[in-house]
């Protein structure tokens, strides 16, 4: 058996190291001109990783979150737009191969994902929801054998290049706003109307315009289970995982500047330890909780998947929200420390330390689904969590 | 026991029909349970039947419908079915 990611001779290593390369050669191109990161996905696809985590007899390669994670943190470091791009692509996969493994229009479509390395995108948000995964306003309305579908999305990243759209929606109009289904939609089964453009602080190549979105499709198109059951076992730890790799990724890049600078620092004063190498030693302390952070998470989503009907407990829950918010605010700290270690020649947009746009792309990580909202959840969970430290006296 | 569940259902589950018109299997996030409504219902539960529900029962799985809270409650008070 060849070894996982080798493809036509090609280690997983080189495969990714040239979509890095490729990612972070346009990375200011893509972040000046808000444009999508064509020539990262473009890499991606010719190294056949947009299917990687499909099931190998599917003609994937079988990959888990362990192995994507660390493509996410990578591509981050170059452009964090791409590697966001890449791990929401991911993030619709681990829905499909959660609950599409018994239909076979989700499998053929799994397969069409690993054969023809297409891109999926979803869409979440909602007009008069906003950030709240687990409520839906628009409903599927079914007529025999095919749906109707329509949805006021204010955001829907790389909406207009890719393959297909995960929805959220109610089940029929009757139902209530919680009790959702995932819809996946075909570009050929959908017309977007463009209605606000992606002009933002950061992450502006991810495209992640506002539309109105309309779809016609067959109902077997609709995931066989309800949507709350996809968000618990797989959507938002895997949602966690992969967005908290990119910033990792993010992070990782600005360490690497500070660190340099520093190192830069003590080649001109020999036998002088430079001022700011204890700020960069705190802030590798600050980075190393990320790292270790992702590794846990990762470690109970193995467990998790292994019984998910059991295991997707509250405490679990928590854990990746958890993830999510201590990674989101401690990678801008990181950031932010790397901004004060290299100072002036950070806060440039020229030259080898510039942080800008590392600054600009992580301040959306805490409000990418509010960690205020996040939070708000959490606390609920926390009434009835029992770890052992939380336990009833 | 059952009576008792319905009656917390009723309570706490914040659904639009009343638990004398569920079904035993019916499934109750189907009908519009909330995450916060679920974790009302469960605290409830416990004090209800004087019980502590261990980590590995709180899923989604364990307040699905009528029947699989008794099924939960029974298995962590034996006996508890019959009073
Ligand atoms: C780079 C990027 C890409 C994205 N791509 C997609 C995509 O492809 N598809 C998609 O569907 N969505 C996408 N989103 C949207 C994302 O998933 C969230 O829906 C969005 O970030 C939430 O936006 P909001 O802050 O306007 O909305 P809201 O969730 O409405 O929150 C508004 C504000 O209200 C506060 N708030 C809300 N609820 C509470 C609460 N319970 N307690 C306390 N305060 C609260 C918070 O401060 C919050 O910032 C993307 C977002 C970003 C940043």
């Amino acid at each position: 058996m060849k070894p996982l990611g080798e493809v036509a001779g090609a280690s997983l290593a080189d495969r990714v190291q040239a979509a890095v390369e490729a990612a972070g050669r346009h990375a200011e191109s893509v972040d000046r001109e808000g444009r999508f990161p064509i020539e990262a996905i473009e890499a991606l696809r010719d190294n056949r990783l947009m299917g990687f985590a499909v099931p190998a007899e599917l003609g994937g390669e079988g990959a888990g979150l362990a192995e994507i994670a660390p493509i996410c943190t990578a591509l981050g470091g170059a452009c964090a737009s791409a590697a966001m791009v890449f791990a929401m692509h991911h993030i619709c996969l681990a829905n499909l191969i959660d609950c599409g493994m018994e239909s076979p229009w989700h499998r053929d479509l799994m397969h069409r994902a690993a054969t023809e390395q297409l891109l999926f995108a979803s869409s979440t948000t909602e007009a008069g929801v906003g950030g709240d995964l687990r409520q839906s306003i628009c409903a599927v309305e079914a007529e025999g054998e095919r749906f109707n579908l329509a949805k006021a999305a204010p955001v829907i990243s790389y909406g207009e290049e890719t393959d297909a759209i995960f929805a959220t929606a109610r089940r029929d109009p009757e139902a209530p706003s919680s009790d959702q289904v995932l819809a996946v939609v075909l570009r050929d089964q959908y017309q977007l109307e463009r209605v606000s453009t992606w002009d933002a602080l950061g992450m502006r190549g991810t495209c992640s315009h506002g539309f109105r979105f309309k779809a016609s499709a067959p109902v077997e198109q609709i995931l066989p289970r309800p949507f709350a059951d996809i968000a618990a076992e797989s959507m938002i730890a895997a949602s966690h995982i992969l967005w908290s790799s990119v910033w990792c990724g993010i992070a990782a890049d600005g360490m690497a500047k500070a660190q340099a600078f520093v190192i830069n620092e003590a080649k001109k004063s020999p036998g002088v330890v430079p001022a700011n190498a204890a700020k960069l030693a705190e802030a590798y302390a600050r980075f190393r909780t990320i790292e270790a952070a992702i590794a846990d998470a990762l470690s109970r989503w193995a467990a998790m998947r292994a019984a998910p009907e059991r295991a997707a407990t509250v405490g679990f829950s928590l854990a990746m929200n958890a993830l999510k918010v201590s990674v989101s605010t401690v990678a801008l700290q990181v950031v932010e420390d790397c901004l004060m270690i290299c100072g002036l020649q950070g806060y440039k947009n020229t030259g080898p330390y510039g942080l800008g746009r590392h600054l600009r792309d992580i301040h959306s990580a805490r409000l990418m689904i509010s960690n205020d909202r996040i939070m708000a959840g959490a606390g609920q969970m926390m009434l009835i969590q029992r770890s052992p430290a939380a336990r009833r006296a | 026991m059952m009576d008792k569940i319905r009656e917390l259902i009723d309570q706490h589950a914040g659904l639009p029909q009343g638990a004398a018109e569920i079904g035993d299997d019916t499934d109750l996030y189907r009908l519009g349970m909330k995450s916060f409504a679920s974790v009302q219902l469960m605290l409830a539960l416990e004090e209800a039947f004087n019980i502590e529900f261990p980590e590995e029962m709180l899923n989604r799985a364990t307040f699905r419908s009528a029947s699989a809270i008794a099924r939960a409650v029974e298995s962590l008070s034996p006996g508890s079915l019959a009073a």
